[in-house]
């Protein structure tokens, strides 16, 4: 699946954001020569295809409260995590879930959960709901702090040209 | 990015009620902020300099498309590294220098640094992790992801 070389546009264009004014994709439009109903339209076809997740605002978790964070990786059997992995997403408190594969010897966890909350108390007490819902079928498990934000940037699109 | 919680009293009901409504999703219209007003109550422009007051103490981080790198055709890959501490900072530097690299933090592990990296073109990612191997050194764990269970969350607020 790819984009055409205007939507490549279009996406640089709003990778930063949207313009906080009245009419933000006429706007968008016209740094692009554009029409207006043109972006909205290549906007919604890139969201029906999944390329735009969504368009929205995206809360400073810590900001607001949530300072503590923990990636919990736990290795349970291959065979199981087909039902586990999506009852770990269900969590409310859990923001990412995913399967990715071990690292052995080093690495025996294959699934990664991503738990917020508002203090290393109250995301170690999640940890815990986490490990109760998995029972025997965690095999290790451990978590692992965030100490210090070295780099952050949002998806960075060469803006090409053509 | 702004990682301390805001003072007490930052936001009001309304503050509040936009940062709720707004993370799940915006108007693809002419008039969006007109059109997602009439649902909170907010006059168009009352919504608009909320927002841009939100932007400005640090509540929001992003407003706009959210874009799946994947979807595109690209990839993405989480990467660990276990660094020794007394070269912690010239293996960032030489990691960071990559435009490949999106996000990077520090955990408390022994694999210290964990990154992601982001590419448009399949290949990208392998040579980029071999280009940071070469030039520090260490191994790159790579963890792409297999399946995805679930990605989204909503701050409680």
């Amino acid at each position: 699946m790819s984009v055409d070389a205007t939507d490549r546009r279009l996406i640089a264009a709003t990778q930063a954001g949207l313009p906080l004014t009245q009419a933000p994709y006429a706007e968008v439009a016209g740094w692009l020569g554009l029409g207006e109903e043109e972006v909205i339209a290549r906007l919604k076809a890139l969201q029906e295809r999944g390329i735009v997740r969504r368009i929205a605002l995206a809360p400073n978790h810590y900001a607001l409260g949530m300072t503590a964070n923990g990636m919990s990786v736990w290795d349970v059997p291959d065979e199981r995590i087909g039902t586990l992995g999506p009852k770990v997403g269900a969590l409310d408190f859990v923001s990412h879930c995913y399967q990715r594969p071990r690292a052995l010897p080093d690495w025996p966890y294959n699934l990664f959960a991503m738990v917020h909350g508002t203090s290393r108390e109250e995301v170690e007490e999640k940890r815990k709901r986490i490990a109760a819902l998995l029972g025997p079928d965690c095999r290790a498990h451990d978590i692992l702090y965030s100490t210090r934000i070295l780099k952050k940037t949002g998806l960075r699109l060469k803006d090409r040209k053509g | 990015m702004r990682r301390a919680p805001l003072p007490e009293g930052s936001l009001d009901q309304a503050d509040r009620a936009i940062l709720t409504a707004l993370q799940d999703g915006f108007p693809l219209s002419s008039r969006p902020f007109a059109e997602a007003g009439k649902d909170l109550g907010l006059g168009e422009q009352d919504l608009i300099d909320r927002i841009v007051r939100l932007r400005e103490i640090g509540a929001i981080t992003r407003f706009g498309p959210f874009f799946d790198a994947a979807a595109m055709g690209g990839e993405l890959c989480l990467c660990a590294m276990e660094v020794p501490k007394e070269r912690f900072d010239d293996v960032l530097a030489l990691v960071n220098a990559h435009p490949e690299v999106a996000h990077n933090y520090e955990r408390s592990h022994r694999l210290n640094m964990w990154f992601v990296l982001a590419a448009e073109a399949i290949g990208d990612i392998e040579r980029t992790a071999t280009a940071i191997e070469r030039e520090t050194g260490l191994t790159v764990l790579r963890f792409p992801k297999l399946e995805e269970y679930y990605i989204g969350f909503r701050v409680p607020l």
